[in-house]
């Protein structure tokens, strides 16, 4: 009753302690405390490419997107102008829309994270407590940015003629950066806040149906009453109103510019809080 | 290379050395704790979610160096312990060092010298083996030169060479256990916490593993291990210390542990029912009924073996003094073993009774049995199990279980 095949488990080569002779003593280790942000941003950002649900809904819906509204509505939402005139007008709320699908892709990543013990394993290491959260964001952003250079890649050789110089670009990408970022710290909180990947992917509904109802596709002096109303005070409207003022209207509104950083920043401060809060509850109970 | 079959046996199998390209298992005892000083030192320590105890005063020393295993069913808090030494939950009450620090004081140190590995493998399956590897060198920001020696060891040793550069998503559980395993070790810590490291896993996966605990201890690691299995426990272990309703219950060594649980038994089946009514009758009389203190020095002789009353008269005087030797110290011990003492069960026409496990034993107690006419019709070994350490050990708690 003997066999020579060797165990799938067992260690093969030869046989020698695995710790390292010589430990260095402790104290020369303290200097590696904390920290730790710049590796899991490497993380987040090698397993980005490698989940094909998410490449799909991060960068190929909205280009998908993108030609349904053109192709398929367009003719019909805006028969004066054509399809070029509603390709002008479309293209900023298909980046913010985008924008929202990224950033709920980082709520599931979050809560998968949560559920399946890695995250244990990193809060037994010396490394900045967040920072695993801020590598998803990291991430969340690198996606968006692909998936906004695509959009307005493709919505270009569609025909659409920005009139925006340098710095209107460099505003409208920053407005939107900055908009990604509040709206990815909202998607961690869900995350964190969600018992499975399941359960968050579900939580982020409202987000990717907030683009709707707002000026990124019709004018919302179309809706009726309450829902214009609402549509007119959301955060998107403002967002989506200032970027198409900066890449097609000459320049940004004033007051929308101004109304759309304070809802990114607001957003930001309560997703990161609750995101901050969140983290160390389900942490240390 | 080749490595004992792991077979039903396998609890004996594992008293031989392991693989052959391992080295011989603690060729002497690790020195005890007061020579080395504890590294992991607990007191008094309690935990309860809610209204439900799950720690209730645990003490508890780990030598340096040494490889100690957390012996305790599910729900004993096992797990809540080593989550609390490794910095992810906090103590209501009490107070524990591990390599020196306090954990309520300076959690950041304890982190920066120990390593978790959980029940769940905690690699990121989107990464390969090797990404896995050098995250966490990166998380503990070793030099690159140092990362990339170490990296290149740790595939070597737990033989991830054929797998290390595939996404962790197509490894087979052994695989991503060996890993995680590895991705524990990257830091080299001092302490390592390996809560239940082979559940879940196929025997021969598990023996990997084992081989590996115990080169870890050999590198000068302390290992704090988690399991639900005796035969683990023995491998792998030192010390035991058995833990159940939130407290230790027992500790020693695993040899020490059994001696108290009991030794191996013997369960022979017989034929029908009259057969089994002589057999019960004659085995009770060879053997006491309740656990004896000492081995008995002098054999028993025909008379006191007989004294009890024989079920049938006819023959039972000659073949007497053939039965008596299965009691006697040359038989094994039996008597001595602790868990001594026949259990008859009448539907099963079953009856068990201590045995050292021996062919030498077992051959002479069915020698007897054939020479007094008892015929048997099959015969099993039943090695102690957890399930039996825990009633012995446990009896106590059960009414404060309940009451949980």
């Amino acid at each position: 009753m003997t066999t020579a095949a060797a165990p799938s488990g067992a260690p093969a080569g030869p046989a020698k302690p695995i710790g390292e002779a010589g430990r260095p003593p402790v104290a020369a280790r303290r200097a590696r405390s904390g920290g730790g942000t710049p590796a899991m941003i490497g993380r987040s950002l090698r397993r980005l490419p490698r989940q094909p649900d998410t490449v799909i809904i991060s960068v190929a819906l909205p280009v998908m997107l993108l030609l349904l509204f053109v192709y398929v509505f367009g003719g019909a939402l805006d028969a004066a102008g054509g399809r070029t005139a509603y390709l002008t007008y479309v293209v900023p709320g298909i980046i913010v829309l985008a924008s929202g699908w990224g950033a709920a892709s980082t709520a599931v990543a979050v809560a998968a994270d949560m559920t399946n013990g890695i995250i244990d394993r990193f809060r037994s290491m010396p490394v900045r407590a967040p920072a695993v959260l801020t590598g998803h964001v990291a991430a969340s952003l690198a996606a968006n940015a692909v998936a906004t250079a695509l959009v307005i890649g493709i919505a270009l050789g569609l025909g659409f003629r920005p009139d925006a110089g340098v710095g209107g670009w460099f505003a409208a990408i920053g407005v939107v950066a900055f908009y990604v970022l509040a709206i990815t710290w909202v998607s961690v909180a869900l995350g964190l806040l969600a018992g499975s990947p399941d359960a968050a992917n579900g939580m982020t509904f409202f987000i990717l149906f907030l683009p709707y109802v707002s000026s990124g596709f019709v004018a919302t002096d179309t809706m009726p009453g309450a829902l214009r109303a609402f549509a007119d005070h959301q955060p998107l409207t403002p967002v989506i109103d200032t970027v198409r003022g900066l890449l097609v209207g000459g320049g940004a509104d004033g007051s929308d510019l101004a109304a759309a950083l304070v809802w990114c920043a607001g957003i930001l401060l309560v997703g990161y809080t609750a995101s901050a809060v969140i983290y160390r509850r389900r942490s240390a109970r | 290379m080749t490595m004992p079959t792991t077979t039903d046996a396998g609890m004996d199998a594992g008293r031989e050395p392991l693989a052959s390209p391992l080295p011989p298992p603690s060729p002497e005892p690790r020195p005890p704790v007061e020579a080395v000083g504890p590294a992991i030192r607990v007191r008094g320590l309690r935990k309860a979610f809610g209204d439900v105890t799950v720690l209730d005063g645990v003490d508890l020393d780990v030598a340096a160096g040494h490889v100690h295993a957390l012996l305790g069913p599910n729900g004993a808090g096992k797990t809540t312990l080593v989550r609390i030494l490794a910095t992810l939950l906090r103590a209501d009450a009490g107070e524990a060092t591990v390599a020196g620090h306090d954990l309520a004081r300076a959690p950041g140190r304890v982190r920066e010298v120990i390593s978790l590995t959980g029940q769940h493998a905690a690699v990121d399956e989107l990464l390969t083996g090797e990404e896995n590897l050098w995250l966490a060198a990166r998380l503990f920001r070793l030099p690159r030169a140092v990362a990339r020696r170490r990296v290149a060891q740790l595939v070597e040793s737990f033989d991830l060479a054929g797998f290390s550069r595939r996404l962790v998503k197509t490894y087979s559980g052994g695989q991503r256990r060996r890993l995680d395993l590895a991705v524990g070790l990257v830091s080299d810590p001092e302490v390592i916490f390996l809560d239940e490291p082979t559940t879940g896993l196929d025997p021969r996966s598990r023996q990997g593993v084992w081989d590996v605990i115990a080169r870890l201890a050999d590198g000068g690691a302390t290992v704090l291990l988690t399991t639900q299995y005796l035969e683990e426990a023995d491998q792998l272990a030192d010390l035991v210390s058995v833990l159940d309703g939130g407290r230790i219950v027992a500790e020693g060594t695993p040899a020490a542990l059994k001696a108290r649980l009991g030794a191996e038994r013997a369960e022979l089946t017989f034929p029908d029912d009259a057969t089994y009514a002589r057999a019960v009758a004659t085995l009770r009389a060879a053997v006491p009924t309740q656990p004896t203190p000492a081995p008995p020095a002098i054999p028993p002789s025909p008379a006191t073996a007989a004294s009890p009353p024989a079920p049938d008269a006819d023959g039972t005087a000659a073949t007497e003094a053939g039965l008596a030797p299965a009691a006697s110290p040359g038989a094994g011990d039996v008597t001595a073993a602790g868990a001594g003492g026949v259990d008859a069960d009448p539907v099963a026409r079953r009856v068990g009774v201590p045995t050292d496990g021996t062919a030498a034993a077992l051959r002479r107690l069915l020698d007897d049995l054939d020479g007094r006419g008892i015929e048997v019709a099959r015969v099993e070994l039943r090695v102690p199990t957890l399930d039996d350490v825990f009633l012995a050990l446990t009896a106590g708690s059960a009414s404060r279980k309940e009451s949980r």
